[in-house]
């Protein structure tokens, strides 16, 4: 499922936003094709295509598995001097207790590798993460051309 | 969900990922891998990943157990085929592929399967 939203304002450059539901493996990969596709269009390299889009695949999975559900909001920003994308990935689940443990390589709360979220960071060239315990974690990318 | 294809090529089991897989669709591919070499004492087992464009952390352990998996079995295995997008990509993302054999493409893999079969067997009678 995805929502449009889109956001022109006069002569102040453009961004135009799409969210999509993570709430089944199966969205994780629609997550993905989405942003493969839209670096695609804005002809980031297909290196630039892998590195990115293997964190989102990373992420989106932290939702499904961390909070069952959340969404993936993109944000592109299509104007002179500022051409790329944001990437917001969100949920309302328990959030970490620990942002900087959690950060840490190799740990995990729930026996896998534990690279998602270290992982995603050193694939990322901008990767921020807010998280409230009980309310909910938000992690966003950008990347810029 | 698609079933990813398992093929022999003689004695060795093949398997040619051709679709971006789902967490759930890499479990089923590594107990359907698993119940095959059981049910056709393969003696390899080669996964090729050439048309694989993502290889993140669930997909690259699910390669590294498979193969241990087969090890356990007896059967020696090779992944082909990775990009070098997808190469710089898992080392950045700091996945360990230790003790993992590969190979470029599926040629060189069933060779490469050979030559492991041949210095097994070289030792055992040897």
């Amino acid at each position: 499922m995805e929502k449009y939203q889109d956001s022109r304002d006069s002569g102040q450059g453009q961004s135009v936003s799409t969210t999509i539901f993570v709430a089944s493996y199966e969205d994780v990969i629609v997550a993905r094709q989405k942003v493969r596709e839209l670096m695609n269009e804005m002809k980031f390299s297909l290196l630039d295509q892998t590195r990115v889009v293997t964190a989102v695949s990373e992420l989106s999975r932290n939702i499904i598995v961390h909070a069952g559900k959340g969404e993936m909001t993109i944000i592109k920003y299509d104007e002179s001097g500022r051409r790329g994308f944001r990437c917001i990935f969100e949920d309302k689940g328990p959030g970490i207790a620990d942002i900087d443990l959690a950060m840490r390589e190799g740990y995990s709360t729930t026996n896998s590798l534990g690279l998602g979220l270290s992982g995603s960071k050193k694939l990322c060239k901008n990767f921020s993460i807010q998280s409230t315990r009980g309310k909910g974690t938000r992690i966003e990318i950008a990347e810029w051309k | 969900m698609v079933d990813i294809p398992i093929l022999m090529i003689g004695k060795n089991v093949v398997v040619p990922i051709q679709t971006e897989l789902n967490d759930i669709g890499a479990k089923k591919m590594q107990e359907d891998v698993l119940y095959k070499i059981e049910k056709t004492t393969a003696s390899g087992l080669v996964i090729d990943v050439s048309a694989v464009s993502i290889i993140d952390s669930f997909l690259g352990r699910i390669l590294v157990d498979t193969s241990k998996m087969a090890k356990l079995m007896g059967t020696e295995s090779v992944i082909v085929g990775m990009k070098k997008e997808v190469v710089l990509t898992l080392i950045q993302l700091g996945l360990r592929m230790e003790n993992l054999n590969t190979a470029l493409n599926l040629e060189d893999g069933l060779n490469l399967l050979r030559k492991l079969q041949e210095t097994l067997h070289g030792k055992i009678s040897g």
